[in-house]
This record gives structure tokens, sequence and C-alpha cells, in this order.
């Protein structure tokens, strides 16, 4: 059972107060993309054993959507984050790098 | 005019740990804006006597206004009251960016009381309702079994429930069920 945070209410609760909503940070290619990038957009999507980067949305409370980074493999949640970032704010990488040194995911790490 | 009738009626259940109740027709509208903005903050006290915290809720006498997100109020008034209220918010709020819709009718309001409410709720709620968790003044959006719920205290021994109509009928069975005789819990 995961215990989410939403950094939208403030509220603390655990996963059926949640829906998850895909993998964070997608770049959403479209007109003007080649086909390498709207298939990567459609179809490419990570699928780590350890650390992750979600959509989700408090569907059972304030309705709002937010990030979270957890571990897929402990369900431990490093933290929550606003959903208008493009990336993990320093203090999510720090709490990740906490746990998981030398942790990476795409781009960031 | 239509002859307005709410979910159930004024349906209640008192054979068990906690009595439940349909509270018949309620007013309520759907507020959305900046819930910064002074011209909104001074309607919303107009109505509710106060602008409630983040997760709180206002009350004054037959009103109110609960915190639904953070540009979203829920404000409660007496039935007949909710058209004229959503005519006085739209001249109030007149060139700002706001909605202010009428779901009075969209809603089954609910009281659970009695000594063992908390318990009842408990049951159903992934919620924390030890009492010192849970207060009056609270106000939590979450969900009842497997329908979406809001909630809050109107008493020590008692709390609200608003839901949708649609699920009325469903709300009120599974609090009928969660008060039955010998089903406390003394958790709390
Ligand atoms: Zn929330």
């Amino acid at each position: 059972m995961l215990i989410l945070e939403c950094p939208c209410c403030g509220v603390t609760g655990e996963e059926t107060e949640f829906h998850a909503g895909g993998e964070a940070h997608l770049k959403r290619h479209s007109v003007g993309s080649t086909d390498d990038q709207f298939e990567e957009y459609l179809f490419m999507r990570e699928n780590p054993r350890g650390v992750h980067l979600e959509r989700w949305r408090h569907n059972n409370g304030c309705g709002k959507w937010f990030h979270a980074a957890r571990c897929t493999m402990t369900l431990e949640v490093f933290g929550t984050y606003p959903a208008q970032t493009y990336e993990p704010p320093q203090e999510i990488k720090d709490a990740i790098s906490a746990k998981r040194p030398g942790w990476s995911w795409r781009n960031f790490s | 005019m239509s002859n307005a009738v709410s979910a159930l009626q004024g349906a209640a259940f008192s054979d068990g740990i906690a009595e439940v109740r349909e509270l018949g027709l309620r007013g309520m509208i759907t507020l959305r804006g900046d819930l910064s903005d002074k011209k909104l903050i001074k309607a919303v006290k107009a109505v509710a006597g106060a602008m409630p915290e983040q997760r709180k809720i206002a009350l004054k006498g037959d009103a109110g206004a609960a915190w639904m997100s953070l540009d979203e109020l829920l404000l409660m008034v007496p039935h007949s009251d909710a058209l004229g209220t959503v005519e006085t918010l739209n001249s109030a709020l007149n060139g700002t960016h706001f909605l202010a819709a009428n779901v009075s009718d969209a809603r089954a309001v609910f009281e659970v009381s009695g000594p063992y409410a908390r318990d009842v709720m408990a049951k159903l709620a992934p919620v924390d309702f030890a009492p010192d968790a849970f207060e009056m003044g609270m106000f939590r959006r979450s969900r009842m079994a497997q329908v979406p719920a809001a909630f809050w205290m109107s008493d020590e021994d008692a709390f609200r429930v608003v839901c949708f109509r649609s699920v009325g009928e469903y709300m009120f069975d599974l609090l009928s069920v969660a008060a039955q005789t010998g089903s406390e819990v003394d958790v709390f």
C-alpha cells in the first residue's frame, strides 16, 4: 500500500484515494515532430525496477494532478511534487539520492 | 415550479449503534475561482460568515462554506435560498474569473450521530477518525467504500456526509450496515 501526500491539498492518504496517471515528464510530441518522436511519445515507457517518477491524481479528494517519486520495488515514496514542472525539483532529487545513491531515470539523476 | 424532493426523502436508520439520517433538501453551491480574491472572500463571508481555511469548514447557523480544493469551495445554504445565492454571487463577482453553480439537487446529505458515530465512519473511509485526529471544523474529501464523499463534524458525536445523489441509496445502505447492532469496534 502506497501512502501519498497530495502537494495540492496537503492530505496524506493511502493509494485508494488516488489514481495513477502513468509516467511523468513525457513530452507531448505532436504537429511537426518526426515519426520517431511521435512513436516515443505514444508508446515508449520506462519500466524500472527501482526509482520511478509518475503522475497521480487525487481523484477521491481535491481532484488535482501531481507528481510522485517512488520505488517500484519497495513501494517507498521519496516525495511528491507539483504537476507544473518539467523535472523533479532539487529536494526530490536529493531525497531520492539519500536513499538510492547513484540513481538515474531517463535524463535525471 | 416542480416539487423538489431529496434523494431518499429523509430516510432514517436508528436500530443500531449510531443513528443514520438523510437530511433532506439542502442548498449547495459549487464556487470556483481565486480563493485569495478580495471580492470572492467578501462574497463567501456574506454567505457563511467566514472564509474556510485549507481543509476546513466555516459554519454559521444553517449556512456554511467548505474548502474543496485550491480553487473550489462548497457553499451550503437552505435549499430555497440556493438560486438566490447564486444570483447574488454572480453579481458580486461580476468581472472576475469564477463559476457559481447550483448543485443542490445533485447531492445527498446524511448525518451519522451517536456515541459510536466515529466507529461507523472509520469502517468506511481510509481516514484517521481518532478524536485528536479528526475534529470539529475539519472538512475531508475522501471515499466511503466505493464512492467519493466529503464529511465534517456537526457536533461532538455527529458527522455530516455529502455524496452524489446518484449514489445516495448506496451511501444510506452502507452507513446503515456499518451501524448495525453489535458492530461496535471500540477503538476510540
Ligand atoms: Zn489533494
